[in-house]
This record gives C-alpha cells, sequence and structure tokens, in this order.
C-alpha cells in the first residue's frame, strides 16, 4: 500500500487526445477572479451524492467549509482533507491572496467533479462545456484544476 | 483535470493543473500545469501548513506569465515510504463475547465523536453505512469471512462504499488518537493492517474474490496496490 505504487498503476492510463491545446491570454492576476474545480467528488452533505458514473458537476460556495469528499476511488489518502480542506480546495488560501491583492478576487462559487470516470466523452461533449459556461457567466478569468 | 483544462482554456479562462502524477499530465498536455509530486489526495502538499500551500500557489501562478503551454516540476517533493504507519493506540478489548471488529469498532466510537466534533464528518461516513448500521456492516463481512455468499451476507449497500465508510470512521476516530497528524497513507495503511476490521475487510475481500464475484465488486474494497 504505497503512493508509489498506486501512482505506478495509473500512470499509463491513456488521456483525451487534444488536437489543439488552446491557450487564453489571462489577466493580470491582481485583476482576476479565480475559481476552483476540483476532480475530488466534493459536495456539500445537502447536495446529491455523486453516483459510481456520475459525470456531472457540484457547485461548491466559497462561503461554505463544511464539505465531504465522496469519491469513489479507494486510491488515495483521504486525512489530508479531514485534517484541512485547503489541502484539496484551497479557498482560505485563495481568500488570503485576494486579502493581500495578490489576486483580484475569488470567484463566489467553485465546481466539482468525480474524477473516477474511464469514458470521458460525455464530460467533454456536456458537464465540462456546462461547467465552462457556468463559470464564465459568473466572470471568472482563472481556474485552478485539483485533483485527489 | 487535464481534460477539463483544455476544455475551460477554450471557453476562454486560464487553466492550471495541479497534476500528482507527471505521466498523465503529459499524456492529455494541458495548456499549464504544476506537477508535484505529492501523495496522492494533497494536491497542495501539505494539510494545515498555510505557508507550504502558498509556497506552492505562487509557483502555480507563475505559469500565468508563460507565452505558450508549459507543463513545470514542483521543486520540492513530498515521498511516500510506504513503511510509515500510524502510531495509533486500539481500544483494549471490552466484551471477549464479541467478533474482535464489533468490539473494536465500538471502543473507537468516542474517538470518532470527537473527531467529528473537532473536524467534522469530511471522510467519515454516510455513504452507505452511518452510526445506526455500522455493526450490520461488519457483521455482514464476518459472515462473508465465514462462508456466506457476499449476497446474502446482508451487506448495506455496494462494497466498495461500505468499504470507504468503514475505512472512514477508522481513519476518522484515528486523527483524535494519534499525537501527531497522520502522514499521508498512514492511516490507511494502520486500518487495512492493524486494526481487527480492516484484517477482516481484507479478508472478505479475499473471500470475495476467491468464490468468483465481479472483480469490480471487491477489488475497490481496497486500494489497488493491496
Amino acid at each position: 500500500m504505497a503512493d508509489s505504487d498506486i501512482k505506478a498503476m495509473t500512470a499509463q492510463i491513456p488521456g483525451v487526445d487534444f488536437e489543439e491545446t488552446s491557450f487564453t491570454n489571462p489577466v493580470s492576476l491582481n485583476e482576476a477572479t479565480v475559481a476552483i474545480v476540483t476532480s475530488a467528488a466534493l459536495h456539500h452533505p445537502d447536495d446529491e451524492e455523486f453516483t459510481m458514473l456520475d459525470i456531472g458537476y457540484r457547485v461548491l460556495e466559497s462561503s461554505k467549509h463544511d464539505y465531504v469528499l465522496r469519491h469513489w476511488s479507494p486510491n488515495f489518502d483521504p486525512t489530508g482533507f479531514a485534517l484541512d480542506i485547503n489541502t484539496v480546495f484551497p479557498i482560505d488560501r485563495l481568500q488570503e491572496l485576494a486579502d493581500q491583492n495578490v489576486i483580484g478576487k475569488v470567484a463566489e462559487q467553485h465546481l466539482s467533479y468525480a474524477g473516477n470516470q474511464f469514458d470521458l466523452s460525455s464530460i467533454q461533449l456536456d458537464s465540462g462545456p456546462s461547467g465552462a459556461q457556468f463559470l464564465k457567466d459568473q466572470g471568472v478569468d482563472v481556474v485552478l484544476l485539483t485533483p485527489v | 483535470m487535464s481534460t477539463l483544462a483544455h476544455i475551460f482554456e477554450a471557453a476562454g479562462m486560464a487553466t492550471i493543473v495541479f497534476g500528482s502524477i507527471k505521466e498523465q499530465v503529459e499524456s492529455t498536455a494541458p495548456p499549464r500545469a504544476l506537477c508535484c509530486d505529492f501523495p496522492l489526495g494533497r494536491p497542495l502538499g501539505e494539510p494545515q501548513n498555510p505557508e507550504f500551500q502558498h509556497r506552492v500557489l505562487e509557483s502555480a501562478f507563475q505559469l500565468l506569465e508563460a507565452e505558450e503551454p508549459t507543463i513545470k516540476e514542483y521543486d520540492v517533493s513530498i515521498p511516500d515510504t510506504a513503511d510509515e504507519v500510524l502510531a495509533c493506540p486500539l481500544p483494549p478489548r471490552h466484551d471477549p463475547d464479541l467478533h474482535p471488529a464489533l468490539d473494536e469498532v465500538r471502543g473507537l466510537r468516542p474517538a470518532y465523536d470527537r473527531a467529528i466534533e473537532k473536524y467534522g464528518n469530511r471522510i467519515g461516513m454516510g455513504r452507505t453505512v452511518d452510526l445506526e448500521n455500522l455493526e450490520e456492516a461488519i457483521a455482514a463481512l464476518i459472515k462473508i469471512t465465514e462462508g456466506t455468499p457476499w449476497k446474502e451476507a446482508g451487506i448495506p449497500g455496494f462494497p466498495s462504499r461500505v468499504s470507504q465508510d468503514i475505512r472512514g470512521y477508522y481513519e476518522t476516530a484515528a486523527l483524535e488518537l494519534s499525537e501527531n497528524a497522520p502522514k499521508a497513507w498512514a492511516g490507511t495503511r494502520w486500518f487495512f493492517k492493524n486494526t481487527e476490521a480492516g484484517k477482516l475487510l481484507m479478508s472478505a475481500r479475499q473471500t470475495m474474490a476467491d468464490s468468483g464475484a465481479n472483480q469490480p465488486i471487491w477489488f475497490y474494497m481496497a486500494p489497488g496496490d493491496s
């Protein structure tokens, strides 16, 4: 039961092959609205659980901290998140950077997906673009993507 | 993560992927990625260490200065030596007439409650098993190891979720039993190797595998290299 063994097991899982890499030139960081998108299957206890092959997303509010980690994979250490949600969802760190004017502001809403997916086509065609539009509509400029 | 980065970037937002498995990141080649050799489950590195987390974030935000797609390796690693097991006292046997795992589950309840009070229920139970049916879940695992087919043992939900709930109960309780914050995987190894419930779960998993249960049913009851 070792981190290196788990990483070796999953390292060769093929990713999606994008013919072109989109590239957006960001606004100045101190003017940027920053959001977090995590694949850790976090959600609020009042929100719907992620099902096993759930390709949807849940909205995470900046104002809340009582999130549960409900990823279907057993292949990660959960205690870091148990001790400190910032280990996965660095919401307090971003707020500190906003308070110091390093970043413009923290988005009020963030997104959580369940990363334990084998078929990424539905995310690519459906919930990915939908989530992107959701954040874009909020004026998000920069997105940090965190796994578990 | 990297797939989403491509999609979000195409929508006009600048993205930064925190990658824990470098080969996976390179395979999908997102616009910007910071590969951090941190344990899986800890993408910002060290819990309860804001300075460390800020250094990681600072390095990530520096990628926004790049004028083309960039994958960068963070210069600090947190290796997992695979031998760190939580130093965590287990409750003494209270009722010798009970199966050791059931006795242990009852003995850990005060520590679990204290941990929930302190940290909240972030990784504990609630998928399919909660405090109300925890003993029922343990009893089902006992039945499986004693030869009852798993579908007839009364396991209260999908086996991998039941396993995650029991593991969550123990790893949450361990936060209060250990003197120090657990290193990555130390609580998981403690649960599966040192506790009666962990050993029971692994035994039930093996019994299910040996009896021909479909591989996804039993495999995900424990980390994949178990």
